[in-house]
């Protein structure tokens, strides 16, 4: 089967964010960008599924500027086998990028696509969710174990209280949580490869999808400080303050 | 116009992030509805109806909303959406699950995990982890909104008398199964709602080291957590990991030990009440954050402190 990767370029997560001077969002010129972890996850899923024989072909997908190529490079260089990038400079949420992947879906008939559960850039865990809506399909969420069946998928959440298992009539969206499995690194090898690999351009109009933002952001700031805290000297101080002062214990 | 709620609930109670919700939706105005979909919810629904501030509970009893598959909840709440303002519901496993699925079918944007309601169509939510605060307004007819349980307080659980409507249910969609959950057995609170979390890093040195920890959580009736660093280095499973790509929290009370306060680890805690942070480095970043810091050695600290408690 087919396996669809949708994957985003976002702040990388080791990078201390800096909120711009006049409030309108977060600073991303000069700064570090790197593969949304959760979709390097989703990945990592895709290609372990190649690799089992499972799926037959794995195609990365990213919507957004021109530098989201670099993205899509990641995505081959792990072992996807081509990508297709969706170029737009309008700011991406995610209604309008479940509609794009849809119209994807219906032109390259995946029978599975996986995605992160979020971007941890805005954090919006929408994505996989609203497409799954989209095309009438069952959703498994903020998975931890995908186990692909003749016709089905047996999906393991995690969930608040533990973990659950739900088994999806395919094709099917799952979008993936943090014990799923551990992403490789690309070689050097794979990262030479991968530039041979090819990455198809399209347009939001070429897919005759409207992804005009919904949202209107009003401001971005930074969140209240903490007030500086003290030292204690001794285990006792500590727990003095933490019953007298603070009263949380 | 009226907000309709989505509770989470057990089958015979709410669940606290339903009341969470309930606050919001009384915080946006209009008339509060809650939404009771299950199967045998009729304790649940009872419960919805005496929640200060909700004038009527709806009720879908059937087979299909049995384990809440959103595949089967989704219908039946745009079927009701119409006749609302907003649609609400906790940014927990079950809401973040459901709520983008009825936001898509309506064809409108959801607002994710608001913190504060700025007015009916203006919210406020974190974004990257909570390092940044963003204020987001939404022009859609319904707005789709999910609450951020340590946002909110919770609304009383008695004082409401409202009346209570079934609902006709939707069907089964036929496109998932529920096969099973493996709930944890812990004694422990959970991560994501424990009121005290005692949390482990790199300065553990081993997984067989975490026993101290466990013992001083014992002790406070706490969860443990652990940092990235201390969950790549394996002495933890990943589902202890707080921080940026870990799970969120901001419990009363979080102990840091042996953490050195890596930005994506600080993402995930730096919105607890009190923070506690036992370092043997006193240069290190978590002493930036902490309200009480104490330099020292965590093998000697942490059992004194279990002591002592």
């Amino acid at each position: 089967m087919k396996v669809l990767v949708p994957v985003k370029r976002v702040i990388d997560y080791n990078v201390k964010i800096r909120v711009k001077a006049d409030g309108t969002g977060v600073e991303t010129t000069n700064v570090k960008m790197s593969m949304n972890p959760f979709d390097e996850i989703a990945v990592e899923e895709a290609v372990r599924l190649k690799e089992k024989g499972t799926a037959s072909e794995v195609v990365a997908v990213s919507i957004g500027p021109a530098q989201a190529q670099e993205t899509l490079r990641t995505a081959l260089a792990m072992g996807a086998d081509r990508a297709i990038h969706v170029q737009t400079d309008v700011e991406t949420q995610p209604l309008g990028v479940a509609k794009a992947l849809k119209a994807l879906v219906d032109k390259e008939q995946p029978q599975l696509v996986v995605l992160g559960k979020q971007a941890i850039d805005d954090d919006a865990n929408q994505t996989g969710q609203m497409l799954a809506a989209l095309l009438g399909w069952a959703q498994g969420t903020f998975a931890s174990k995908v186990e692909p069946g003749s016709g089905t998928v047996s999906v393991t959440r995690e969930v608040d209280g533990g973990l659950e298992t739900v088994e999806l009539r395919l094709p099917a969206v799952v979008t993936t949580d943090l014990r799923l499995n551990e992403p490789r690194y690309a070689s050097l090898p794979n990262i030479m490869k991968a530039k041979k690999k090819p990455i198809e351009a399209v347009s939001p109009a070429d897919l005759g999808v409207d992804m005009t933002p919904r949202l209107t952001t009003l401001k971005v700031v930074e969140p209240a400080r903490r007030k500086a805290g003290i030292k204690v000297g001794s285990v006792d101080e500590l727990v003095d303050k933490l019953k007298n002062d603070a009263r949380v214990i | 116009m009226a907000v309709l709620v989505i509770a989470e609930h057990s089958g015979d109670a709410l669940k606290p992030s339903t009341l969470v919700a309930v606050t919001a939706a009384a915080a946006i105005g209009g008339p509060v509805h809650v939404l009771v979909a299950g199967q045998g919810c009729a304790g649940a629904a009872r419960a919805a109806a005496t929640v200060a501030g909700v004038e009527k509970v709806l009720v879908a009893d059937a087979a299909e909303y049995a384990n809440g598959l959103a595949e089967n909840l989704a219908p039946l709440v745009v079927g009701l959406a119409k006749g609302y303002g907003h649609v609400l519901a906790p940014a927990t496993s079950f809401g973040k699950n459901v709520a983008p699925r009825v936001a898509a079918l309506l064809d409108v944007a959801q607002v994710s995990d608001v913190t504060a309601v700025i007015s009916p169509d203006t919210f406020e939510r974190p974004i990257y982890a909570g390092n940044a605060i963003a204020t987001v307004q939404s022009k859609d007819p319904v707005k789709v909104v999910t609450v951020r349980g340590t946002a909110f307080d919770k609304a009383a659980e008695t004082g409401g008398s409202a009346s209570v409507e079934a609902v006709a249910a939707t069907g089964d969609a036929g496109l998932a199964t529920f096969k099973g959950a493996e709930l944890s057995k812990s004694e422990r609170p959970e991560l994501t709602s424990a009121r005290v979390i005692v949390s482990g890093g790199r300065g553990m040195g081993s997984g067989e080291n975490f026993a101290i920890l466990e013992s001083l959580a014992d002790r406070m009736n706490a969860a443990v957590g652990a940092s990235r660093a201390a969950v790549d280095a394996g002495f933890v499973p990943n589902d202890y990991q707080v921080g940026q790509t870990g799970k969120i929290v901001a419990p009363e009370l979080y102990v840091a030990v042996g953490i050195s306060g890596a930005i994506q680890h600080l993402a995930g805690m730096k919105d607890s009440k009190v923070i506690v942070a036992i370092n043997k480095d006193e240069e290190a970043p978590i002493f930036q954050v902490a309200d009480y810091g104490l330099v020292g050695d965590l093998f000697k600290i942490v059992p004194e402190l279990t002591s002592k408690l």
